[in-house]
């Protein structure tokens, strides 16, 4: 599903915030990205979904080369992947519905469609019946699961997450992460970007571990991976 | 994709559009207005043009020769004259003035009745009213006109007047010269006003836009509500612009035929036909597209989602 090949990202500043890592993530994976502030999970996930492209080598999503992806195929390439983020990005002004909606809106899907599939994300995050209500009448909670609701909604093959429990009590954020696990259990892909150990632990899921910009350790399935595996 | 849902997206920008624009009443109240005068005022100045040629269309289309024949001509010849001038291939028609029928006419419009009844004898010459064919009328060919009825040797005078004709259709051309540079001024205005405040929309709603091309909404996509938008202005000012020259219309339409009967004349002040309109309506549209169009490919571009 997802392929960096000996990647370096620098950015405009002169910042070099991955240098030459490589990794796989197979289809139907979840996959963990620890690593501290700054270690480079968030370029990760840039790169992955496009925000980004890498100064050196390739990354591969689903096939495609992004370095060599074509400005005008970028908004179709978005649409394959559902994105969280740790600050949600809702449109403060919209309803809890047109939020979930906007990717189906945007990939020209019919309403009927829409109304029905809107329903049914909402409903596999526990939010059916909050359809009218803006984001900030709901918690923190809430809100982070409109953000997943409206990542999953079109069904995407993978789902890549930049710390979504960030702002939550770790009970919420166990629930988050089991959702992520729900769609992981329908073949979804999944990659999230956390520095919550207890969470990683708790899962047990493939870790990939970032320092500095450097793949500091990737043991395949190790059910209790530590912060300082050696390479 | 299908059709249907296709219009169906259009059809949602659409509505979104006009319900952005309805909440923010005086904003675009006062963006409509100016678009209004803009568009208004090159339209006015083509109501003018188009009336002052109306007005004055007879004289100016056709330019006629009065061939004034010698008083002691009698009837029988100028009759004769007058068939003789009709055979002329340049000749589109000749009218008989008789000398009888001129003092009739001078007495009912002149005023001075009752002193030309103290006249004995009648003064005026038969005269022949002599209207060129279309293609006869340039200059060369009048003048070749003047200088066949002259040689007559029952012929006084002949009168062309033309000269005057000319300057009234060069002063007309001008105006219309004017029209078109103040059209292209103003349409550049209309842009630049429209440009602006989509520019200042796509501004405000910048993380809007920003969340929808993260999740995956195209250039196309992202940019259509804007166009609707600068449509919605163009149409809304041009029809504004509409109801401001009908009132023009309205409050002259008195006052000039007040002038017009001063001169004799039934003149009715002309509105806008509804080809103006269509024209003025289509103007309104084409620029509030391409002023949106302009802003939205300017700035849509520059914000891409961050992370």
């Amino acid at each position: 599903m997802i392929s960096f090949e000996r990647v370096s990202k620098r950015y405009a500043n002169g910042r070099e915030a991955l240098s030459n890592i490589s990794f796989n993530i197979h289809n139907g994976e979840m996959v963990f990205l620890t690593g501290r502030s700054g270690a480079g999970k968030s370029t990760v996930l840039k790169l992955i979904a496009l925000l980004e492209r890498p100064s050196r080598g390739a990354v591969l999503v689903a096939g495609r080369n992004t370095q060599t992806l074509k400005a005008r195929h970028i908004a179709a390439f978005r649409r394959g992947i559902g994105v969280v983020f740790q600050d949600h990005k809702l449109l403060a002004d919209r309803p809890v519905f047109d939020n979930v909606a906007l990717p189906l809106a945007v990939a020209g899907t019919a309403l009927k469609e829409i109304d029905k599939r809107v329903r049914a994300a909402l409903d596999q995050v526990g939010l059916l019946g909050k359809e009218r209500v803006l984001p900030q009448e709901l918690s923190v909670g809430e809100q982070q699961r409109v953000g997943i609701a409206r990542a999953v909604v079109s069904k995407p093959a993978l789902l890549i997450a930049d710390e979504p429990t960030g702002n939550l009590d770790p009970d919420l954020s166990l629930e988050v992460m089991r959702l992520f696990r729900r769609f992981q259990d329908v073949g979804v892909t999944v990659v999230v970007a956390t520095h919550d150990m207890h969470i990683v632990r708790e899962f047990g899921e493939r870790v990939i571990t970032l320092e500095n910009g450097s793949l500091l350790g990737d043991p395949p399935l190790d059910p209790l991976p530590s912060l300082v595996a050696t390479r | 994709m299908s059709l249907g849902t296709a219009s169906g997206r259009h059809l949602q920008a659409f509505m979104g559009s006009l319900g952005r624009l309805a909440r923010a009443p005086l904003g675009t109240c006062l963006t409509l207005l100016v678009i209004a005068l803009a568009l208004s005022l090159p339209a006015a100045l083509k109501l003018f043009v188009t009336n002052a040629q109306a007005a004055t269309g007879n004289f100016a289309s056709a330019v006629d020769l009065s061939v004034y024949l010698k008083t002691d001509v009698p009837l029988a010849k100028a009759q004769q004259l007058t068939q003789a001038a009709q055979q002329r291939p340049d000749v589109e028609s000749v009218t008989l003035i008789s000398a009888d029928k001129g003092l009739e006419d001078f007495r009912t419009y002149s005023g001075f009745g009752d002193a030309l009844s103290a006249l004995k004898e009648n003064p005026l010459p038969h005269v022949l009213h002599v209207r060129p064919r279309a293609q006869a009328s340039s200059a060369a060919a009048l003048e070749a006109l003047r200088r066949y009825f002259t040689a007559w040797p029952e012929v006084d005078l002949v009168q062309v007047d033309a000269e005057w004709v000319m300057r009234f259709n060069a002063i007309l051309e001008v105006l219309r010269r004017v029209l078109l540079i103040a059209a292209g001024l103003f349409a550049l205005g209309v842009l630049a006003v429209i440009g602006n405040t989509i520019r200042l929309e796509i501004q405000a709603r910048r993380a809007e836009i920003e969340v929808t091309k993260l999740v995956g909404g195209s250039n196309a996509y992202v940019r259509r509500p804007f166009l609707y938008t600068g449509v919605l202005y163009g149409l809304g000012g041009a029809l504004l612009a509409w109801g401001i020259l009908a009132l023009i219309v309205l409050l002259l339409r008195d006052p000039v035929a007040t002038l017009a009967r001063l001169y004799g004349s039934r003149y009715e002040l002309a509105g806008l036909t509804l080809n103006d309109a269509a024209a003025l309506l289509g103007a309104g549209i084409a620029l509030g597209w391409l002023g949106a169009w302009i802003s939205a490919a300017r700035h849509l571009r520059r914000i891409e989602p961050r992370a």
